[in-house]
């Protein structure tokens, strides 16, 4: 179980590698890899600029894949976050979770994903032709969020 | 107490932090002291319900007390993931 939040990029293989270390009791892994995408509506982006806040979020990380522990029959899980500035087609977040069984592994790592969009303390900032412009929170994410209550 | 701003509030307020000397019982009271104080936090509080709180690092409502807290942060939703 661990939470990353890092200006670094990271490697989903070599991650996953060190989760199944000297496991053999590992049923499912599950990850799930969030990227920078070119486009902003219409808009194409040079670049994405990621604030957190620091202390917050690695404490509501913690939180949270504690939860999914609690919520899921978790072997292994893991978060990790990247802050700074980022380009189109880099790697934003890492979502790994290990289960006995497949459903809790795409369950709790599509939890912890609701979770990021709209609970920890980030927040994303657009760059375009047209100038910088702060990315909305969407409802729809409050949406996907109020399935796990 | 520490009063840290992210994102566009903290662009609004012109500061990521500042140490405020209030006696403010609620983040609501602290809000309505900061405006009172200058246009640029009436500019960043404008609208209330585009603003979340966070208490010594957990999110809190704006009725919250600020007995002992020692950290507030105000930012707008977030944004993660």
């Amino acid at each position: 179980m661990a939470v990353r939040v890092q200006v670094s990029d990271f490697d989903m293989g070599a991650e996953v590698a060190l989760l199944r270390r000297g496991r053999t009791d590992l049923g499912a892994v599950v990850t799930f890899t969030g990227l920078v995408r070119d486009l902003a509506g219409d808009n194409p982006i040079s670049a994405m600029e990621l604030e957190h806040y620091p202390g917050m979020t690695e404490k509501s990380l913690e939180a949270i894949e504690a939860e999914a522990q609690r919520r899921w029959p978790l072997q292994a899980s893991l978060i990790i976050h990247r802050h700074g500035r980022l380009a189109p087609g880099d790697q934003i977040v890492l979502v790994a979770t290990a289960s006995p069984h497949r459903a809790a592994a795409f369950e709790s790592a599509e939890f912890l994903m609701d979770y990021l969009k709209s609970r920890a303390p980030f927040w994303k900032k657009e760059e375009t032709g047209r100038g910088d412009s702060w990315v909305d929170a969407r409802e729809t994410d409050e949406d996907a969020l109020s399935r796990w209550r | 107490m520490d009063v840290l701003y992210f994102a566009w509030v903290r662009e609004r307020v012109g500061k990521p932090r500042e140490v405020v000397a209030t006696e403010a019982k609620t983040v609501a009271d602290l809000v309505d002291e900061l405006i009172a104080r200058e246009e640029r936090y009436a500019v960043a509080f404008e609208d209330m319900s585009t603003i979340r709180v966070a208490l010594d690092q957990e999110l809190a409502e704006l009725s919250a007390p600020l007995t002992g807290v020692r950290e507030v942060a105000f930012f707008p939703p977030m944004t993660g993931g």
